[in-house]
């Protein structure tokens, strides 16, 4: 195992932010409403109906 | 690593994809797990699948935006980015290579003996155009009188949801026969141009078409997980550029955006270390 030592912030910095996205998300109420479409079969989306 | 990569592939199918109560059912699972993002390209509307499709999730947030908007609702779509962007920070197209079952089945028909093609470098700009214009604006700014959109890339384009729940839906429930019309065909059509050009050419759809490959490929060059290029072992043999799947020629662009990270450049070519696994900065070769 080879350890080069230069740590990258870029990831930790997008991770932050998509973090902090998903916590918007999270606080309106969303993750109730993706599970409520995601329940339902939207037959138009697969080409039916 | 080749086996263990397919066996990964296998394990994801399975997992994101692990209802198998359907067939007494005749339903989608409707469990609490569908609140879970699916890293790969995965319909929702199929019966067996267990996580949310995050492009089917997009474009049905954004396609209800003024709806929702009016009845007091804030869905503007951040949590299904955020956990988009959170998978994409984290490994990029890793996701591609080891975790889609779209791409696993790509994978499966290209190994049917036939003619092998290279795919035309320029249709991989294409999946951009896709994710922007079928996934985000259409979905968005195209609406009816009742102010509602109509998602785009679902209903028009997208062949994982023809093959997973397009399909399965009208074995499962024949009587919807009735109402199928150019839609389906056309969706039919676009499925079987890819499942014959999969045989071909590797992975056409993930190369031309995916917007969620285009969405995690904008973080490969600063996701935390990815292959790094050692300039000082490299000899430019270009023994990496016949193995990949994606004919991306590492050693001149380690962070290309094509890069689904299958590590066979790592494991199967190269024989000069000059290609490690790096994690926030910290290489692994490939004895570890």
């Amino acid at each position: 195992m080879k350890n080069k030592a230069v740590p990258r912030k870029g990831p930790f910095i997008l991770l932050t932010i998509f973090t902090m996205l998903l916590l918007a998300g999270i606080a309106f109420e969303e993750p109730a409403r993706v599970l409520e479409l995601a329940k339902a079969i939207c037959l138009s989306c697969i080409g039916i109906g | 690593m080749e086996t263990v990569r397919k066996l990964i592939q296998t394990l994801w199918f399975f997992l994101v994809n692990g209802f198998w109560g359907f067939p007494m059912t005749r339903n989608i699972y409707q469990g609490p797990l569908k609140v879970v993002c699916s890293p790969g390209l995965n319909c929702y509307s199929c019966s067996a699948a267990t996580t949310y499709c995050p492009l089917g999730s997009l474009q049905q947030l954004l396609l209800g935006i003024r709806f929702s908007l009016e009845t007091g609702g804030m869905y503007f779509g951040t949590y299904v980015v955020g956990s988009m962007g959170l998978l994409g920070a984290l490994c990029g197209r890793f996701i591609c290579g080891w975790a889609c079952p779209f791409g696993l089945f790509q994978e499966l028909l290209h190994k049917i003996p036939s003619v092998k093609l290279a795919f035309p470098a320029r249709l991989t700009w294409l999946k951009y155009g896709f994710l922007a214009c079928f996934v985000v604006l259409f979905p968005l700014l195209l609406v009816d009188q009742f102010g509602l959109g109509a998602p785009w890339f679902c209903k028009y384009v997208c062949p994982a949801g023809t093959l997973k729940a397009g399909i399965p839906m009208l074995i499962l429930q024949p009587e919807l026969k009735s109402t199928i019309g150019w839609l389906y065909w056309n969706k039919i059509a676009i499925l079987v141009f890819f499942v014959l050009w999969s045989v071909v050419t590797s992975r056409p759809f993930c190369r031309s078409t995916c917007p969620l490959g285009a969405f995690y490929a904008l973080f490969n060059r600063h996701r935390l997980i990815k292959l790094k290029l050692i300039t000082e072992n490299c000899t430019q043999c270009g023994a990496c550029h016949r193995v990949c799947p994606m004919e991306i020629h590492f050693n001149e662009t380690p962070d290309s955006g094509e890069c689904i990270s299958c590590m066979k450049c790592m494991n199967q070519a190269c024989k000069f270390d000059a290609i490690s696994l790096d994690i926030a900065g910290y290489s692994f070769n490939r004895d570890i």
